[in-house]
């Protein structure tokens, strides 16, 4: 560490430490796929420039990618904060579907307000939603041991089936000539913007940046965060501590599908402008990928939220122009997750330099699995 | 604290299965009753069950013989998947419908080998393990499936003499395809062997305190390696079922989240053979109550609400009877030597 002696040196060699990794893991997660896309006969150069263009190559696209990154962020801190707190939430996609339904329901039923009460209006209406979705798992734990990864699989397939029924039968959008099953076309004073000129900036975005800057204080900075990590590492030790286990479990799981709620709600104010059942499929399942992808860490699953999205952004270019299937995105998804949770690259590293392998910070997240909270 | 080592199954079995059995004989009566009622509906509500629990029972054997070791496993819907796809490829261009159930399941060993190398071996987190193989079949399967690809033909029922022929038990329980078959016999064979062999015993010592099975000479290791590639071969099964049993082809993502709900299963059953095969039956009936309901059309009720019922159900009964349910000891915990 000697060589870290001025000021600014040593953060920055910490930051190219943070980032060199896992960049490596994604070189070689692309090399792995391009070998995939020559065995098909494709040409890997150009389905990765069309992958590329398609996410960044327009101010369009950029902000296409925002846009796809935005529930992504949502769902992914979702999960990753559940993680904190010792519990899995499988069910982020049931709290996201109810979070998109009710900000529908809200931004078309609710008329007459200006935008800037009716758009936090449907937000938070989603939040709640999500928030109580969440918070029954929770509760059921608690009060009757029922394992969360059971419940929140249950919850999810009872929100698929819910939320479709509020589309098809009290909300559906009764417009003439419409044999969709939907909620009808939310007001304009509840649609959330896009700031600065046609391409710009989803307010969206900013919102969720904004939800990754509160998970980390929240974790970082506050009581209840702290409880919720101690909970999280050891309910009894946490019990012992005078902490109540069972208030923090709940009001865990609350938070979480209140994330994925507003996920939901940003969703269908910001892109969609309406609740359709099936236009928010595998956003909460995407979550759990990009919070283990982010190593649980808020600011981390900003940045995979932001390369899943991105990937997902250009997927479609890479098919249109080079004819090569977006599914080569998931096979390099689950290829980058291996190299980043293996942590092979440093280790190989280490052993180069011959220093022996010191075990870093590395994330167990399934010791929680079996604890009884 | 009674009952919280799961020794053996023999201590008092009845009263420590008393749920079950009470429920067992609940079900056995309301059967006959339909039955004596309306035979035809009964029939296919319970060929149903079977039919739905197939699948749902060996991904939970494959959760938890990786679990009982120390391993978990949820990866299961992946490699139920792979094990769908590859299963189905082997078909179209062979046409031999037992290379191709073979095919499933070693695909599903090998994804078994790849969860144990990652969470074993390289003493990686277990959810992301799992995580990795679910993505990674998800895009296998988009990127190399050709819409138009035919298969050639599928399992047929294969009734067993004149078993198949005692009302309602026979054409329900004795005129199945072969992968119906082979699953019940997988149930008592794993209840077998997790309770009653040497390799079980040892298994379940592997999972509750590694360090103590060390000690005696266990190598964890290779108990874990094994045990986790036993239960890849039988969600690979699972894939073929649904493949080449119950669909005949390949849809993507067509194991629909079952993988998921095997794990649910898993736990429901409490990490053991026989109530795992319980708890599949169970939520197995509620899907054939529900296919039932919604083409018999129950009146006003929204088609929606009777879809929730499976899962339900499942939470009703898990948060209203089961409660608390104990986890080996030792799982999702990487094995370091000393």
């Amino acid at each position: 560490m000697s060589l870290g002696s001025g000021s600014w040196i040593a953060p920055l060699r910490r930051f190219v430490a943070a980032i060199s990794l896992p960049l490596l893991s994604i070189l070689i997660a692309l090399l792995i796929g391009a070998l995939v896309i020559m065995i098909d006969e494709g040409s890997p150069l150009e389905a990765y420039r069309a992958l590329f263009h398609g996410a960044f190559g327009t101010q369009a696209a950029i902000q296409r990618t925002m846009e796809k990154a935005t529930p992504l962020i949502f769902s992914g801190l979702a999960v990753a904060f559940a993680f904190k707190g010792g519990l899995f939430n499988i069910g982020a996609q049931g709290q996201l579907l109810f979070g998109a339904a009710t900000a529908g329901i809200v931004g078309y039923i609710v008329t007459g307000l200006p935008a800037i009460i009716h758009v936090p209006l449907s937000v938070l209406a989603g939040a709640l939603a999500g928030a109580l979705y969440g918070a029954i798992p929770g509760a059921l734990k608690r009060f009757r041991g029922a394992h969360e990864v059971i419940t929140t699989i249950m919850l999810n397939y009872i929100a698929i089936n819910l939320t479709d029924y509020l589309a098809t039968g009290p909300f559906r959008d009764t417009t003439p000539g419409n044999i969709v099953a939907r909620t009808p076309l939310i007001e304009d004073s509840a649609r959330i913007p896009v700031l600065g000129d046609a391409p710009g900036i989803p307010l969206g975005f900013v919102l969720a940046l904004l939800a990754g800057l509160f998970v980390w204080w929240l974790l970082a900075r506050t009581t209840i965060g702290f409880e919720i990590s101690t909970v999280g590492r050891s309910p009894h030790a946490a019990q012992y501590a005078g902490i109540r286990v069972t208030a923090i479990v709940i009001v865990t799981m609350a938070l979480s599908g209140a994330l994925a709620g507003i996920g939901g709600a940003v969703e269908t104010l910001g892109i969609f402008g309406r609740y359709q059942p099936g236009f928010n499929v595998g956003l909460g399942f995407d979550g759990i990928t990009v919070a283990l992808l982010g190593k649980t860490h808020p600011v981390g699953v900003i940045f995979s939220a932001l390369l899943v999205g991105a990937m997902r952004a250009g997927a479609p270019q890479m098919q249109f122009s080079v004819g090569v299937r977006p599914d080569i995105i998931d096979m390099v998804l689950a290829i980058i997750l291996f190299f980043i949770a293996a942590d092979l690259i440093r280790r190989w590293l280490v052993r180069r330099r011959g220093e022996r392998v010191v075990e870093g910070e590395e994330i167990m997240l399934s010791t929680g699995w079996g604890q009884q909270a | 604290m009674e009952a919280t080592l799961p020794t053996t199954a023999q201590d008092n079995f009845f009263y420590r299965h008393r749920l079950m059995v009470g429920l067992l004989l609940v079900i056995g009566v309301i059967v006959a009753v339909a039955h004596s009622q309306e035979p035809r509906i009964t029939h296919a509500v319970l060929s149903a069950t079977l039919r739905q629990s197939t699948p749902l029972v060996l991904g939970a054997l494959c959760g938890l013989w990786g679990e009982r070791t120390g391993v978990i496993n949820i990866g299961i819907e992946g490699q139920m998947l792979l094990g769908a796809f590859i299963g189905f490829l082997v078909n179209v261009f062979t046409g031999n419908l037992f290379l191709a159930v073979s095919a499933g399941i070693l695909m599903g060993v090998l994804l078994g080998l790849l969860l144990a190398f990652m969470s074993v071996t390289l003493k990686m987190d277990q959810i992301i393990g799992g995580t990795v193989i679910n993505i990674l079949a998800l895009g296998i399967t988009g990127y190399f499936y050709q819409q138009g690809l035919t298969t050639q033909g599928k399992l047929q029922p294969l009734p067993l003499g004149p078993l198949a022929d005692i009302p309602l038990i026979g054409p329900v329980l004795f005129n199945n395809p072969p992968i119906t078959y082979l699953t019940l016999f997988l149930v008592g064979f794993s209840h077998y062997l997790l309770f009653y062999s040497r390799w079980g015993l040892r298994s379940r010592a592997v999972g509750e305190h590694p360090r103590a099975a060390d000690t005696v000479g266990i190598n964890v290791y290779l108990m874990r390696y094994v045990n986790v590639m036993f239960g890849g071969g039988m969600a690979g099964l699972a894939g073929a079922f649904l493949s080449l049993e119950a669909v005949g082809t390949f849809e993507r993502a067509m194991t629909n989240g079952r993988g998921f709900l095997a794990l649910a299963v898993m736990i429901f059953g409490k990490w053991t053979p026989l109530g795992s095969w319980g708890a599949a039956l169970l939520v197995g009936l509620t899907y054939a109550l529900n296919t039932q309901f919604q083409f018999l059309g129950l009146g006003e009720i929204p088609p929606q609400f009777m879809g929730t019922l499976p899962y339900l159900i499942t939470i009703i009964v898990l948060a209203v009877f089961v409660g608390h349910a104990r986890p080996p000891a030792a799982e999702g915990i990487p094995y370091e030597k000393e």
